[in-house]
């Protein structure tokens, strides 16, 4: 097996001194070898690194949400603090991001002042370069005329408004602060602004009362009672249509994942609530993918839709092992061979940061092994799936070659199809993305 | 020869053999009580677990009775599964007595009687042990009866006991040097000792373990076996106290161990004679038979990487398994293998399980046959154990498969259903007894191939546990028969193919069908199974594709997260057989032989 392009000079996708992080006290005198990132020279002109950063502070903690976050708001200042700390560690790791992305928690609970100073703080610390995505995410009830300015104000380009859904069972069954009608009325005084870039986020596959069928198969033309299963499906269908009918310019229709702990994974084993059946989920994508895409949307990634040239540019780098830097509680980062993420308790973080460490939780070094199977299954969760030429060079192995009884069968079935020298999965491929990535 | 006492213990399964070992061993004080551990005798992991006995075991137990004299009392420890049959006659033949240990409770089971017709055959003398006295459902007053009425032994012979408990124990240790005769024999007469046991020790070769029954050997001597006719130089003898303990010789009435730089245990069998090269006996001691499989199967690697690993592990294993044979193999759908014969189902269970665990190998079993007779046209007599070789169907004028006399003890209230059983599994010329008021014993001639294919899995079912049963083999019978081969995805799955009974051939294309489709997980595309018999499709069934398994969220950077799972998934998608595209888990193999049990 020849090794993977990337171990040799002069190809350059990813940063040859990627390997030098590790832990440890970071030392006035000599800069931390922390501090270095990609160098401009070993990553390709129009792959700039990313950088995340995370907000980890909500009102309230929603049922279905496994991410870390707390409600303590008092705590912003010294988080602050500690970014900003945590910012000046890895000054020198990117000459400059194209991309900035700020996630939580829920970014928009943070004070204008916060908001804009935090933003300034990455400006100062940081080189964002000309014509960057800057996004920012927002809750529906937290959009104040004022925030919006703010947002304006720091250069923010992009709002991504989590909506989850358009009707308001759903939006208390999820554990939602907002309404539909306080969502709507949200999107519209963002586009007034003169928001251009605006992007939604939606849930579908809820959980239905056992009551009324099971949430099982769809039978169209079988069975003449509606079921709450059927009626969960329908619901969806409609806040679908009403978010094409506010024409965002990106949608990302996740379907709900149950995290262990939640409040509404516990209600799903107490028997409480069922989710749908493999069958009900696979129409609930197939079915969405096929409105969005008739209404003028890509279907780029599994969960994600966008206008022509609206796609996320920051999460695409996820999906193709550009480097990202992450900052804040719980963060990932990622240098070409080492990931790594941060303490997810914001305490901890706090008080690594104060202490003069990097706020580490663990990090691994990728092996060729690894590295080619994130390449496949994140490569089959996007419709431009996985150049096999490239592949082949940054990879060190030859899918057509190595796999070709299993494509042309899997090409026969509708699943994957090539073309252009790219082997993508069709969207019935991309339902099972997870288990293409394993041929 | 005065104080030597050979004896053996015998019972059912689970009437307590291993606990009553355990306590005669701590009673005469071998063992220090903190280097004790219990089934003592059971070294390997899977007899503890499955709480049987697959290896004899020998132990020497120097007892002080209360007639003040000093006795060695060697306990040879059988194994108690009718797949070990030949094994336990060869232990048994070195005895003079044995304990027949009978649970108080489940009284008198199949392989209680069986066991002590064992025990007959070799004239051995016969002490019955009432075990478990002290379970609130004993009901010791029952089991003297049926002592009496179904074993025909004088039940004032009996003795009682607790081995759980330790009550009754020196009891034993007393009736065993009062009851059980001496060992006879001359020790000045050519040697004649024999085998009934090997076990390979990587330092020392094989160590055969044996009874002198004339004559005495030491070190130095020159052993010949009779059976091969090979002569080796005895390295060293001895006994054993748990631990082989050295001597200076084994002579008439000795049980004990010769090393003789025997490379495997192959080259030695059980029931064998040893003697001496320049002194020799007569004629070899009565009983030898070789042992033959009667069950077959091919064993694969999963990764097709794995098989120089496989042929290195089965080359170990066999050193210390005389009864597991195999040869090269090999499939158009699994690639290089071999073909194993077993003593049974339970041994080929074994032998797979301590294949993975021992051996760390991923590996899968064809479909387990019998070895069947065919008579061609051109007058050849043929024996096929592998379907893959199953003659060209013009040219058979005969087939014939094995048959086997199955013995089966019961309460009479469950006869209608196992008689129903036993005619559904093709069983002819059935006999009844009733041994005692209410206890059935039941036998049929059943083909052996029906034995394999669940019978007793739904005997015990049909029975609820109360049922025993024991089989022999007996002969082979014409039988009309036919090749049932497996298609996935229009794929011959050869390791899936069956030799089936004409008559029975669709229900079990059906049933294969049906149980690949609970054993295959569903894939990314259809799969078809069909079953075919000379070109008809019989049977056929699909297993639908899934639609969905992606991960809505692959949140933010945290890649590694959903990384690590499919990792997972990969890991377990090793343990499959890819075949054509399909990816077959090992368990589906076996499972195509069983059928609804409800």
């Amino acid at each position: 097996m020849s090794g993977p392009a990337f171990q040799t000079a002069g190809t350059g996708f990813f940063p040859r001194d990627s390997l030098d992080f590790s832990a440890g006290r970071i030392s006035e005198e000599t800069p931390p070898t922390t501090g270095k990132g990609p160098s401009e020279q070993s990553t390709e002109p129009d792959e700039l690194p990313g950088l995340y950063i995370h907000i980890p502070f909500c009102l309230r903690k929603c049922a279905y949400c496994g991410f870390y976050s707390i409600t303590d708001l008092s705590l912003i200042p010294a988080y602050r603090s500690a970014l900003r700390r945590e910012m000046a560690l890895y000054r020198g790791w990117a000459a400059s991001f194209d991309t900035l992305y700020i996630g939580g928690g829920t970014p928009s609970v943070l004070p204008e002042e916060d908001l804009e100073g935090l933003i300034a703080d990455i400006r100062t610390a940081f080189t964002i370069a000309a014509g960057a995505e800057i996004t920012v995410e927002a809750n529906p009830a937290d959009i104040t005329e004022g925030l919006l300015a703010s947002l304006r104000r720091s250069g923010v380009n992009r709002l991504n408004i989590g909506v989850q859904s358009f009707d308001d069972d759903s939006l208390a069954l999820l554990g939602r602060r907002h309404t539909a009608l306080q969502a709507i009325g949200a999107i519209q005084q963002v586009r007034d602004t003169g928001f251009v870039n605006i992007g939604l986020d939606l849930i579908y596959g809820l959980p239905s009362s056992p009551a009324g069928g099971a949430n099982g198969d769809m039978m169209p033309h079988r069975v003449p009672i509606c079921t709450e299963a059927d009626r969960n499906f329908a619901t969806w269908l409609a806040t679908l249509d009403t978010a094409i009918g506010l024409d965002p310019d990106h949608l990302s229709c996740y379907q709900l994942t149950l995290e262990e702990k939640t409040p509404l994974a516990k209600r799903c084993r107490l028997g409480e609530l069922i989710l749908p059946g493999e069958s009900r989920q696979a129409d609930f994508f197939l079915r969405t993918a096929q409105i969005l895409e008739e209404s003028g949307y890509r279907h780029y990634e599994v969960s994600n839709f966008a206008r022509p040239g609206r796609e996320s540019r920051h999460n695409r780098k996820y999906w193709s092992h550009v480097p990202y830097l992450g900052l804040g509680p719980a963060a990932h980062s990622f240098s070409g061979r080492e990931r790594r993420w941060n303490r997810s308790s914001v305490d901890a973080y706090i008080g690594d940061l104060e202490s003069g460490r990097e706020p580490v939780e663990s990090r691994e070094i990728l092996n060729d092994e690894q590295l080619r199977l994130e390449a496949l299954f994140l490569g089959f969760r996007t419709r431009r799936g996985i150049c096999l030429e490239t592949f082949k060079i940054r990879y060190g192995r030859d899918l057509l070659a190595d796999k070709r009884d299993m494509i042309v069968r899997l090409s026969g079935e509708g699943l994957l199809e090539i073309r252009d020298g790219f082997l993508r999965p069709t969207r019935a491929g991309m339902a099972v993305a997870d288990s293409l990535a394993l041929i | 020869m005065d104080s030597i006492r050979n004896f053996s213990i015998i019972a059912h399964i689970d009437h307590g053999k291993s606990t009553l070992a355990d306590r005669l061993i701590q009673y005469t004080g071998i063992v220090e009580d903190r280097d004790f551990q219990d089934q003592i005798l059971d070294n390997m992991d899977i007899e503890r677990e499955r709480g049987i006995t697959i290896k004899s075991q020998v132990v020497s137990l120097p007892y002080c009775a209360k007639d003040g004299r000093s006795y060695t009392l060697n306990l040879i420890d059988t194994p108690g599964h009718v797949d070990f049959t030949y094994e336990v006659s060869r232990s048994l033949a070195s005895c003079e007595g044995v304990l027949l240990v009978i649970d108080a409770a489940q009284g008198v089971q199949a392989q209680t009687l069986a066991n002590l017709y064992l025990a007959m055959e070799h004239d051995l003398a016969i002490i019955p042990v009432i075990n478990k006295i002290d379970l609130p459902s004993a009901d010791v007053e029952r089991v003297i009866e049926q002592i009496d009425s179904e074993l025909g032994l004088d039940p004032d012979t009996h003795l009682k006991c607790s081995a759980k408990a330790g009550i009754g124990i020196e009891e034993v240790l007393e009736a065993i040097v009062a009851r059980i005769p001496p060992p006879k024999g001359d020790p000045a007469a050519p040697l004649a000792a024999l085998i009934f046991d090997a076990k390979y020790d990587s330092f020392r070769g094989t160590v055969i373990h044996c009874r002198i029954f004339d004559g005495t050997v030491k070190a130095g001597d020159i052993i010949r076996l009779v059976y091969n006719n090979a002569t080796h130089r005895v390295e060293e003898v001895g006994h054993f106290l748990l631990q082989r303990q050295k001597l200076e010789s084994l002579s008439a009435g000795d049980v004990g161990y010769i090393i003789a730089g025997v490379k495997t245990v192959s080259d030695v069998r059980t029931g064998d004679t040893i003697t001496l090269e320049n002194r020799p006996c007569p004629k070899p001691l009565p009983g030898f038979k070789e042992v033959k499989p009667v069950v077959f199967a091919s064993i694969y690697p999963i990764a097709s990487d794995d098989y120089t690993d496989l042929a290195d592990s089965l080359d170990k294993f066999k050193l210390n398994d005389a009864s597991f044979v195999y040869e090269k193999d090999s499939s158009a759908a699994l690639g290089q293998g071999f073909r194993c014969g077993f003593l049974g189902l339970l041994h080929l269970d074994i032998v797979q399980e301590r294949l993975e665990r021992e051996y760390d190998l991923s590996i899968i079993l064809s479909v387990p046959s019998v070895r069947y007779r065919f008579t061609l046209k051109d007058g050849t007599v043929l024996f096929v154990d592998n379907p893959t070789h199953y003659p060209e169907p013009m040219s058979i004028i005969k087939s014939e498969e094995p048959y086997i006399r199955a013995a089966m003890m019961l309460p009479e209230r469950y006869l209608g259903a196992v008689m129903k059983l036993c005619m559904e599994k093709r069983g002819v010329n059935s006999t009844l007894n009733y041994p005692s008021p209410g206890r059935a014993e039941l036998v049929y001639e059943v083909p052996l191939a029906e034995v394999i294919f669940d019978f007793y899995d739904r005997f015990k079912s049909v029975t609820q546990g109360y049922g025993s049963f024991d089989y022999d083999l007996i002969d082979y019978r014409e039988s009309s028969l036919a090749l049932l081969d497996i298609l996935v995805n229009g794929e011959k799955v050869d390791a899936l193919s069956q030799i089936v009974h004409r008559e029975r051939a669709r229900a079990r294309g059906l049933q294969a069908c049906e149980r690949l489709k609970e054993e295959i997980p569903r894939q990314m595309f259809k799969i078809a199974i069909q079953g075919v018999i000379g070109g008809e499709i019989i049977s056929r069934t699909t297993i639908s594709a899934f639609r969905k398994d992606v991960i809505a969220k692959c949140y933010g950077g945290d890649i590694s997260r959903k990384r690590k799972l499919l990792e997972k998934q990969k890991k377990g998608k090793k343990r499959m057989k890819m075949i054509g595209n399909v990816s077959i888990p090992q368990s589906a193999f076996l499972a195509v032989l069983k059928s609804d049990t409800e």
